[in-house]
This record gives C-alpha cells, structure tokens and sequence, in this order.
C-alpha cells in the first residue's frame, strides 16, 4: 500500500499573539494597579492600568479553558514588568467568558467596556462604536463620556465575524493578517455572496471558484456581504460620526473600508498598534481595566 | 440619559428587534413571566457604576429570536411581553420585508 502523501499542514487562520509594555512607565511609585481582561471567543485580552493610564497588554487566542485562557493572557500582559498578581488591586473580567475569570473582582458586560476603552483610545469625541469580535457584532451608540446610550446584539451567527473571517483564510489558504488587502486586489467589486451564514457562504464561495472566480474575487464578494450586514446594524443604533471599529476586524482593511464606503463615513484613523499606539483589538480590556480603577476609587472612598 | 437595548436580526424576511430600555425597566420580572418561550429573564446590568437589575433576552435566545419570538409576532406590538410592561419599557420592532 503507497503511502497516503501528508498534507502540508499550514494553519492560514493563526493570527500573531502579542504582547506590549510601556517599560518607561514605572510600577512602583502608582497608587492604584488594576487590570481588565477581556476573554473573547476568538482572542484574550489583559490590560494593566497604573492610576487609569495603560502600562502593557497581551492578546492571544482563546483556548477552550476561559479561565485558564484568562490567566494565559493576564501572565502574557504582567510578562517582564515584575509585577504579581496580588500587586493589581482590582481586576475586571469581561467578554465572552467574563464569569470564568478566577482572579476577577468583578464581572461587567463588554459592552459597557468596549464604549469606554474606544473613548479612551479616541477620545471624547467617538458616538458610535462596532466591535466585530470573533463571533458577534454588537453596534453601539455612546455619550462623550464613553457611557453607553444604545446598542445591539447581532443575529443569529458568526457570519462576517472574526471566525468567519479564520474559515475564508483557511478555505482560500491566504493567512489571516493579509485577507483585507487581498479583498481589495479586485478591478471591480463584485456583487456580494448572496448568504451571510458562514457554513452556507463557504459552499457558495467553492461554487464560485469553480465557476473560475479568482480567489481575490470571492474574498471581496464575501467581505461586501458582511460590510452590508455590519452597515445595517450600525444604522439601527443611529449612525453618528465619530465612528470607530474595535475587535480584531479593525485590523481587517477589506472589511473597514467596504463599511465606511456603505456607511459614507470614515472611521476615526486607526492608531497604530505596532509602534506606540494601542490595539483596537484591547479596547474592551482598556474600558474593562478603567471600570476597575473606578469601581476601586468607589469602594475605599466609603 | 437612556440605555436602549436591541435584541434581534435583520435578513430577507425583514428586521424584528425586541427593544429595551434599561433606564425605564424597573426590574419587575412580569415580561419575564408572561413569555410564552421562555425568552426572557432578569440580568444585572453595569450602569455608572452601579448594577441595575433589568430584564434582557436570555443568552440561549439571542441568536435564535427568529424562531423564538415568532408565534407572537402576528400580535405586532401586542405581544405578552409588551402588554405585561407597566413602565413601557419593552417593545417590539417588526419591519417585514
């Protein structure tokens, strides 16, 4: 019997896990060190704050273990600045997994925290944020204080979120950090996948390319389709400049500027991550992290 | 201030959202008790740094309101979660396509 040739084992859908430290910020000399973690169905994410101002932050994937995954992730962010856990003075759970946050004082919806993290990173003038995570959307409409005054929940699936987004990387074998600038490598749009379901797009997307569809073609007739679907949650909580996208499809530009094109809005300018900026990926473990700092002032004022 | 709360899906059939308004839920429960499906219950909600005891659609039903919410649906606007509101802080949006 020949043997059956192995196939090339190359996980397209694997997305960089990182972490960052602001080491010129010190430790020691801050009153109050709190932390949010932010346990996503798709990415964990810790951030440590000295007296409400970000010090370092870690995200990696979530592991099928949320409290283990939050551990993971708050370990990943404390990486080379010494500090302990027993130094956090107050730690907020949020996402997903947000009960299944062992060192958590607290839990809060991600909601409320994605709203004050995008304030935190843009500032007060933000009104309307969408966090594309790695199964959900959710749409929200925020004050200039980042208090939530509106939101909703998205339908039914995981179409045109993160993990959708993994599937197309792995069905189409282009890696996931390069899949928005692929979807844009198209002469014309072409008319959106007519299913949003990721199971029922997957099969449309494999009819396509046999009918001799580019794979650049099928990607941004996909990503049309959850541009559309994203735009019309956003309406629904009224769109309101300045808008922002946090969640880890901020970082997808096929997916950002097919939105501000359906939207006829621009985003606020990303900040950039791989230098000094902050992740818009850690906006609900910032918000998260600020809840703590507050809720912590609130207890030992009393 | 309001928090309004959009619970639902929009696809071909048209757009159906079950809206709630945090501010004006006192937390009662009646919606919670009059839903036929079960679709309902009370949830603490973080508000200016307070929890707040409110009613939400329940975490199983969100991605299933389609089906869940759609014996009621013929009654538009006067669903038994609705009429049970004494606050009138829970209503239905049904736009058919």
């Amino acid at each position: 019997m020949s043997e059956i040739p192995k196939k090339e084992d190359v996980e397209y859908w694997r997305w960089q896990e990182y972490h960052r430290v602001f080491s010129e910020k010190k430790w020691k000399d801050k009153d109050i060190i709190t932390a949010g973690v932010d346990v996503g169905s798709v990415g964990s994410k810790a951030v440590i704050m000295l007296d409400g101002e970000v010090y370092s932050w870690g995200v990696m994937r979530t592991g099928s273990n949320s409290p283990d995954s939050a551990k993971k992730a708050l370990n990943w962010a404390m990486e080379e600045t010494g500090l302990r856990v027993e130094d956090i003075k107050y730690i907020v759970g949020t996402g997903y997994g947000r009960v299944n946050v062992p060192m958590a004082n607290k839990a809060i919806t991600e909601i409320a925290c994605h709203a004050k993290g995008a304030n935190y990173i843009w500032g007060s003038t933000v009104r309307t944020v969408l966090d594309v995570g790695g199964q959900d959307i959710k749409a929200i409409h925020c004050d200039e204080t980042g208090r939530v005054t509106s939101f909703l929940m998205n339908d039914k699936c995981a179409a045109g979120t993160g993990r959708g987004m993994e599937v197309f990387a792995d069905l189409l074998k282009i890696p996931i950090e390069k899949i928005g600038e692929v979807s844009l490598e198209v002469e014309e749009e072409p008319p959106p996948v007519s299913c949003t379901c990721v199971a029922f797009a997957k099969t449309e997307a494999m009819g396509l390319l046999r009918k001799g569809w580019s794979k650049e073609k099928v990607l941004a007739a996909y990503t049309h389709a959850m541009a559309i679907r994203m735009g019309n949650l956003i309406k629904r909580v009224g769109l309101e400049k300045e808008f922002v996208i946090t969640g880890g499809q901020s970082k997808n530009i096929g997916i950002v500027s097919r939105i501000e094109k359906t939207l006829g809005v621009k985003c606020l300018p990303m900040p950039d991550w791989r230098e000094n900026g902050l992740d818009p990926m850690i906006a609900g473990a910032i918000g998260a992290a600020l809840f703590a700092k507050a809720l912590y002032t609130k207890q030992h004022k009393s | 201030m309001v928090i309004i709360t959009h619970y639902g899906y929009s696809d071909g059939s048209g757009e159906y959202y079950i809206v709630i308004d945090a501010e004006k839920c006192n937390g009662c429960g009646e919606c919670v008790k009059k839903c036929p499906q079960s679709a309902l219950e009370l949830v603490s909600m973080f508000i200016d740094l307070e929890d707040k005891t409110v009613s939400a659609v329940t975490e199983r039903q969100r991605k299933n309101i389609k089906y869940a919410c759609s014996p009621c649906k013929p009654e538009n606007g006067r669903a038994p979660c609705v009429l049970a509101c004494n606050q009138k802080a829970i209503w239905c949006v049904w736009n058919p396509r």
